[in-house]
């Protein structure tokens, strides 16, 4: 049972589903740690009569709240952390009829591409157990993946849910910029971070996104714009859609086999009816620099709130600062320190000029990059990244080249738009290659429909790692 | 200032205290990160505006009225030590 649809033919009695899933984790959880270590919750039932998503078991990443749930973002700092209340998302989903059966590892408070900074343990590739999940939401996309739920939501701040989506075979979607309301989300770069979905099928993705989707009163940088009915769309035929391909993500750095399945999508999609157009994104090689420097200012802004005082861990001191340093000093693992002392001085007195504020000019200049590209067309495609999942430890020591492994997903963050990730084969050693969708901002519809298209014409979404 | 002083000082700016050897190995680390950023120094941004926010919203304000806020005694809950209905933190001031 991978996708909703799948759950609704077989069985609409939450009893039955309930142990179809927790009997399923049960066994493939050891193998992979896609939940946290107190992150199952057998007790949970639906708390609505009926909805769209009645007794669908959904999961969360540990950084999205929900009251009374151990709510860490997988670091030591937030130790015995439980909210007092419900993310909207989470309120959402309940009243969709959902069950939010987990909570998924992460990277520690989001900061990596491979989810091995989690405070508790690293989570596995399903596809192949020495393999990283990809991240921050690693453990999401892993659960997903490994069919032990069929949605999970994650949060995308660089590449965080499309990243791990094409490293494990599943769909990932990171909405526009103020589309999904973060109240509950705990931050990490406010100006960047978005929840949004995972699931084995476009059509789930869209469905949960529809449902989560919306101004928020609580959640000042919502939007304020309309929700499509995304479903309604689906169907509809690629013919005169214009496809952007944008020369820089098909150059350099990229692997041979991630070329070919990405380039043997635009055949799929001009078998289909689409018109492939040749598009230059110019800034394409500062996003990392820029990005690097905008989430990390933002961060340590961010992780300032986590002193030992309101909520989590307290190391005891001499006196009140000696307190603050002992606990963050015990609190916060080697890439968070990292993140918030690159953070503080990018921000510092002297050097926020030649760092931060060039940042955000050419920042200005990426977002710019795409506002002409949508001149000429409809949805832009690209890799997901460059390669297919690395091994555990591979990158753990060089931050640099954990940093690139978000290439092509950055510049979607910086701009606000919204990406999807789907996909689109297996190279030799059976790992899955993900291809991603760009649309304007709050046109998530035309990358649902695009991608829908292609799924439904090709074989990879029947695609599952063997577990058993 | 070195670099090794220099992640000094910023540990200190930040409140985060670190070992010795963190701050050896940070501070071959972000030498590396900074030197791939200065790669932004090449790019022309005379005359443009900074980009804060994807979104063009300013300052959302609510109605001046009167609303429900959080219960003090849950939003005390998760705190490492309280009274009264209060955080607790170390003295501040000298005796």
């Amino acid at each position: 049972m991978y996708t909703i649809e799948d759950i609704l033919e077989s069985s609409r009695n939450w009893n039955l589903t309930r142990d179809y899933f927790l009997d399923r984790i049960n066994r493939l959880d050891s193998k992979i740690n896609a939940f946290t270590p107190e992150g199952l919750y057998s007790d949970a039932s639906p708390q609505a009569d009926a909805g769209q998503l009645y007794g669908i078991p959904i999961a969360i990443k540990d950084n999205i709240c929900e009251e009374g749930r151990l709510t860490t973002c997988c670091s030591r700092i937030l130790e015995g952390f439980r909210p007092i209340y419900d993310a909207t998302v989470v309120k959402k989903l309940k009243e969709a009829g959902a069950v939010i059966i987990g909570k998924t590892n992460m990277d520690e408070f989001a900061f990596g591409s491979s989810c091995e900074t989690s405070c508790y343990y690293p989570t596995k590739n399903p596809w192949d157990l020495a393999r990283v999940p990809g991240g921050s939401s690693g453990g999401s996309a892993a659960a997903v993946s490994a069919g032990m739920v069929p949605v999970a939501l994650g949060s995308d701040t660089g590449g965080s849910i499309r990243q791990p989506a094409a490293l494990c075979g599943v769909v990932g979607v990171k909405p526009t910029y103020g589309r999904v309301s973060r109240y509950g989300l705990i931050a990490f770069a406010s100006s960047l971070d978005q929840i949004g979905v995972f699931s084995n099928s476009v059509r789930d993705s869209a469905q949960v996104l529809g449902v989560i989707a919306g101004y928020d009163e609580m959640d000042s940088t919502s939007a304020d714009v309309e929700v499509d009915d995304y479903l309604s769309y689906l169907d509809t035929s690629l013919k005169g859609l214009k496809v952007g391909v944008p020369i820089e993500y098909f150059s350099e750095g990229i692997d041979p086999e991630v070329k070919h399945f990405v380039n043997n999508v635009k055949v799929v999609l001009r078998d289909l009816g689409a018109e492939l157009v040749d598009v230059t994104l110019p800034h394409t090689k500062y996003c990392v620099a820029v990005y690097y420097i905008v989430a990390t200012a933002e961060a340590s802004s961010n992780l300032a709130r986590f002193d030992g005082v309101q909520y989590g861990l307290r190391v005891e001191g001499k006196d009140l600062v000696d307190m603050y340093f002992k606990t963050r000093e015990t609190g916060f693992g080697a890439e968070a320190k990292r993140r918030i002392i690159l953070g503080t001085h990018v921000l510092s007195s002297g050097y926020y000029d030649a760092y931060y504020l060039r940042a955000q000019k050419v920042r200005a200049l990426i977002k710019q990059d795409f506002e002409n590209a949508f001149k000429e067309v409809d949805v832009i495609m690209t890799p997901t990244s460059p390669t297919p999942a690395f091994k555990l430890g591979e990158k753990l020591d060089n931050p640099l080249s954990m940093y690139l492994s978000d290439i092509f997903t950055i510049s979607v963050n910086l701009a606000g738009l919204p990406g999807l990730s789907l996909p689109c084969g297996l190279n030799n050693e059976g790992l899955p290659i993900g291809v991603q969708f760009i649309a304007q901002a709050f046109d998530e519809k035309t990358m649902f429909r695009v991608a829908y298209a292609y799924e439904q014409a090709t074989p990879w979404h029947n695609k599952h790692p063997n577990l058993e | 200032m070195d670099r090794f002083e220099k992640v000094e000082y910023l540990s200190k700016l930040c409140r985060i205290g670190l070992t010795q050897e963190e701050q050896e190995l940070f501070s071959s680390q972000l030498g590396d990160i900074l030197e791939y950023v200065e790669q932004l120094k090449e790019v022309d941004v005379d005359g443009i505006e900074p980009m804060y926010h994807p979104l063009p919203i300013t300052n959302r304000m609510r109605q001046d009225s009167v609303g429900t806020s959080m219960d003090r005694k849950r939003t005390l809950e998760n705190a490492p030590q309280k009274k009264d209905g209060f955080f607790v933190v170390p003295r501040v001031i000298e005796e």
